[in-house]
């Protein structure tokens, strides 16, 4: 980048960043997404050693910072023999993050169908595998879809902290033309403007699946 | 031997508090059964070990054939024998009237889907409501969810059905609605328990009725019993109502 002030070059630039901080994020979504339905189930299966490493594994990864996670999947495996790409060992050390807390929110959403849905279930001879998939998932994935693409918002914020590793996200990509250009100022509020362009909508999103959460909302139907 | 349930010195403690303290009885085939008694009296809890909901900590439950006390005992053939009423509904939510009561004709009993309509059309009609079908259970009244709630039990062709307190929680209006349908199901020969509140109810459509009091089966008798009570303790219960 030659200096000078800020060109289109810089906003082409900085939008490449954010192409790549959205790929961070939908990696990081749906690895996270699997990882953490795969921990829910885990956490409140019926064999406690299970249950038991589901927590564990939630407990470790909640009590670390995720900086911490992305060093040692980047440095860490490195020293291991295992280099691996920026996007990769961010993308790996994002779903290892968003699992824990992803499994932790779910688990509370199946938790939160009543009781007696299971027993209702259970007295109609449905196997557990049957009531988990017929009668209690549907019912969490309606409550877990609010805090779900709130949580979104925060994945898609976490990115940045990939810049440290020299992954070229959006912060990365403002610290580049920053050095360049030596605008802090505007260069961040730019970035800001990025990320609340991205972010913003689903936050809107997640409001209006809570509107449209409240029971009573469905249309009577007449028959 | 003839009956369908039978428990023998059924004792059941939540913690220190002893719920049971060594419940006896049995219910023949096609008879309706009423269990009557006060909050706490353990009425609920009785019926809750029938199929299973509570286990027990001594004495033996034999429910169609299946030894309900054994530890090692296969819970899904005893649930398709015995069907449950619950007082809160506890339908389905995210499933349509019909959904409901297809579910586990067609997950259990893999029931294709005409099998499962029909079901549907003849259980919802059982219970006159075969035009809400396709309603969701919030779009129904207390009494119409209860209803739906016994066409869904009904669906598994039980052997016996248990009914906990199934009418608490509807005004009086709807209580009549729901206890008319049980009492068809009582003239058809249905072998039902029912744990209920409703004196003039059980005394009319009840073969026998269980007067249990501080974990124990009190008194015993037909329809006739609440007339002339035996035992200061049902005596008083009569008086004072619940």
């Amino acid at each position: 980048m030659i200096s000078g002030g800020l060109n289109l070059h810089h906003v082409y630039f900085l939008l490449i960043g954010a192409g790549w901080t959205i790929c961070l994020s939908l990696i990081a979504f749906v690895g996270g997404g699997i990882g953490g339905g795969i921990v829910a189930l885990c956490r409140i299966s019926p064999l406690r050693a299970v249950r038991w490493l589901a927590i564990g594994y939630i407990q470790l990864i909640q009590g670390t910072p995720l900086l911490v996670v992305l060093f040692l999947c980047y440095f860490g495996l490195s020293i291991m023999g295992l280099s691996l790409p920026g996007l990769v060992a961010a993308g790996l050390a994002m779903v290892v993050y968003v699992s824990a807390y992803l499994g932790e929110i779910w688990r509370g959403c199946i938790e939160s169908v009543a009781r007696t849905q299971w027993e209702a279930a259970e007295c109609l001879a449905l196997s557990r595998t049957q009531r988990m998939r017929l009668v209690i998932l549907p019912q969490a994935v309606r409550i877990a879809t609010p805090p779900t693409v709130g949580f979104m918002v925060q994945i898609v914020k976490n990115t940045s902290l990939a810049s440290i590793v020299g992954f070229v996200e959006l912060v990365r990509a403002g610290q580049l033309i920053n050095n360049s250009i030596f605008q802090p100022f505007l260069v961040y509020v730019l970035i800001a403007v990025i990320y609340f362009a991205m972010c913003y909508p689903l936050s809107v999103w997640s409001r209006k699946l809570e509107a449209r959460m409240q029971f009573g909302a469905r249309p009577v139907i007449e028959v | 031997m003839n009956a369908v349930v039978e428990l023998k010195d059924v004792h059941k403690s939540f913690g220190s508090n002893a719920v049971l303290k060594g419940v006896s009885f049995s219910i023949p085939k096609g008879q309706v059964t009423a269990i009557i008694g006060r909050s706490g009296s353990g009425k609920s809890t009785a019926l809750r070990c029938i199929n299973r909901l509570e286990v027990i900590d001594s004495g033996t439950i034999h429910v169609c054939g299946h030894a309900v006390h054994s530890p090692d005992i296969d819970l899904r053939p005893l649930r398709m024998d015995v069907g449950i009423v619950f007082q809160s509904y506890n339908l389905f939510p995210h499933l349509t009237v019909e959904e409901n009561v297809t579910l586990a004709p067609v997950a259990v009993k893999k029931k294709s889907a005409a099998q499962a309509r029909e079901i549907a059309e003849r259980t919802l009609r059982q219970v006159g409501l075969a035009d809400k079908a396709r309603a969701y259970p919030e779009q129904l009244s207390g009494g119409q969810q209860q209803r739906v709630a016994i066409a869904r039990s009904l669906a598994m062709e039980p052997q016996v059905m248990l009914f906990d307190e199934v009418t608490s929680a509807l005004d009086p209006q709807l209580t009549g609605e729901v206890l008319r349908v049980i009492e068809a199901l009582a003239e058809g020969g249905m072998t039902m328990v029912l744990v209920t509140h409703e004196m003039e109810f059980a005394a009319r459509v009840a073969d026998t009725i269980i007067f249990m009091h501080q974990g124990k089966v009190w008194e015993t008798g037909p329809g006739t019993m609440l007339r002339d009570p035996q035992t200061p303790e049902l005596r008083e219960f009569l008086a004072h109502g619940l």
